[in-house]
């Protein structure tokens, strides 16, 4: 049995006048310890879809989110917010994309993931020397000075170390990583790629990787969705949907990825009135 | 390269550009003074109508690089050529005709354009203060222009920013830095906080510019498959020194410094 089934999903967000439905039904499933890729651009739905599994839309009225998240054969949907949190953050977490607006200017880190820590295991004595476990687990150099840093002090690369560590104190099932390295140099995307990769093989939990980019899904998703305009247009293993797209926006989206070693031609760009 | 002769002289000339950032206010009392060599012992030159691509991590001084070519860092020695003209240590005034010459676009279309000014207002205000002599009307023929030029329309004349998405504002970036007629270009990140599919049009929308209005680029980036991609020549830079430089294909098919090699093997392949 797949760890996340979703049936069905619909979201619709109301305005004053128009209701304007963001996902249209979707369904796919998750096996344990496995990644998945959701690849779309701005406003395919692909964030409101990852953000829907653990009730972290709006309430209604102004979000309206149906169908089915199972998780592990529990309707996350129909649960009561009291209930939703031993779901969300504890075996469903969460990292985004500005690590910089997820983390409090006002306190240290180490702060920060001892709350993580203390909310979610509370029955450890030493809390602290968990955090710093979790700062050594994520790579961070000196992890018992790095504690008393602010957020301002650390690079936007640490600051998403630091992220990840706090998604990892509750030792999630499933890690959400929405557009975790867009905001991020390239040379710092490899490294959070890797160890996002390195930290999957250690702890066994599954990884949902949402992304614009399809450049950093080879070698790193085993499956791969592909989103656009609130649809499931495209379906597959990572491997067939990468070397052999079917749908034309899968094609179009894969071509417009700059390559080295093709200088000075016009980027593929993509048709819209074609799909 | 289609448009550039080995003999012409080089429209952009810098030559031993240094820019140090010192630590100011009240921590220069409380520790010992702290330099940054940002740019450090920095030259190449641009040749007219050629881009050259600028590329590092942060912190590499790229970016600086840029803005003390627009007076907006104060370099500590060094000189700065535009048309064999020294600009280097001109004061505003003298520096006005270069400031419509050289134009900027910047990474962040959110944070570059004035929230509470519409797209007309916002470029306008180039056009009044480059050419005070336009008349209104003109003004707005121009501005209509320029929105076509960049495959905006007429209807978003009277909009707002925050109307607009990441592509479509950075679109009206690039009309506001058309708008004076510039010859030299610094685009510092312009495609990087985009969507793939939508870097990929601006990057065709700056390629077509610069063939049509035979534009000089300098491209700055972090990533170097972008670079490659726009530039003939790159400068790879690292803790504010230029390690490698050379014609963009040979850079990228046999780079000769471990660092662009990291650069390259940073690049996602598949």
């Amino acid at each position: 049995m797949s760890l996340l089934e979703v049936k069905d999903l619909t979201i619709d967000f109301s305005g004053e006048e128009a209701t304007f439905q963001a996902v249209h039904g979707i369904s796919f499933s998750m096996d344990e310890g496995k990644t998945l890729a959701i690849v779309g651009e701005s406003g395919s739905g692909k964030s409101v879809t990852a953000l829907s599994l653990a009730q972290l839309l709006p309430p209604e009225p102004a979000c309206k989110v149906r169908g089915e998240v199972l998780f592990a054969g529990v309707n996350l949907l129909k649960l009561n917010s009291r209930d939703i949190r031993s779901y969300r953050g504890k075996r469903i977490a969460y990292i985004f994309q500005e690590p910089s607006t997820s983390l409090n200017p006002v306190l240290t880190v180490g702060f920060q993931i001892e709350e993580a820590v203390r909310l979610h295991q509370p029955s450890l004595e030493n809390p602290r020397l968990e955090v710093v476990r979790l700062l050594e687990q994520v790579g961070i150099d000196q992890p018992s000075r790095r504690v008393r840093d602010y957020p301002h002090q650390l690079s936007g690369g640490m600051q998403q170390r630091v992220m990840i560590a706090m998604a990892l104190a509750c030792r999630p099932q499933i890690l959400v990583a929405d557009e975790p390295t867009t905001a991020l140099d390239v040379t710092i995307q490899k490294q959070i790629l890797d160890l996002l990769k390195s930290l999957k093989e250690q702890t066994g939990m599954g990884v949902i990787l949402i992304t614009h980019n399809f450049g950093i899904v080879s070698g790193f998703a085993n499956d791969v969705l592909v989103m656009f305009r609130g649809t499931i247009v495209e379906h597959g293993s990572a491997a067939d949907v990468l070397k052999n797209p079917q749908h034309p926006y899968t094609k179009a989206l894969l071509a417009c990825v700059p390559r080295i070693g093709e200088r000075r031609t016009r980027l593929t760009t993509i048709d819209y009135a074609q799909l | 390269m289609p448009n550039s002769e080995p003999s012409s002289p080089p429209l952009l000339e810098v030559k031993n550009l240094k820019v140090y950032f010192r630590s100011g206010g009240i921590s220069r009392f409380l520790e010992e003074e702290h330099e940054i060599r940002a740019v450090d012992d920095v030259s190449f030159e641009i040749k007219k109508g050629t881009t050259v691509g600028l590329v590092g991590e942060s912190g590499s001084g790229k970016t600086t690089v840029g803005k003390a070519i627009v007076h907006l860092a104060r370099p500590e020695s060094g000189t700065i050529r535009f048309a064999r003209t020294d600009i280097t240590h001109l004061n505003r005034r003298l520096m006005l005709p270069y400031r419509r010459k050289i134009q900027v676009i910047f990474q962040d279309p959110y944070s570059s354009l004035n929230p509470r000014l519409t797209i007309e207002s916002t470029i306008a205000e180039p056009l009044q203060i480059h050419f005070p002599e336009m008349d209104k009307n003109a003004r707005r023929e121009r501005i209509l222009e320029l929105l076509t030029m960049v495959g905006l329309e007429k209807k978003h004349l009277s909009r707002y920013p925050h109307e607009f998405s990441g592509g479509q504002r950075q679109r009206i970036g690039i009309a506001r830095a058309l708008a004076v007629k510039p010859e030299f270009i610094i685009c510092d990140e312009a495609v990087s906080a985009l969507d793939v599919s939508v870097q990929a049009q601006i990057v065709n929308l700056l390629l077509d510019l610069q063939e049509q209005f035979h534009l000089t680029y300098l491209f700055i980036a972090h990533d170097l498959a972008i670079v490659e991609h726009m530039s003939d020549q790159i400068l790879v830079m690292n803790h504010g020194k230029i390690v490698e430089h050379g014609p963009a294909e040979t850079v990228c098919s046999t780079p000769a410094h471990d660092y662009t090699r990291k650069l390259l093997a940073a690049v996602p392949k598949f």
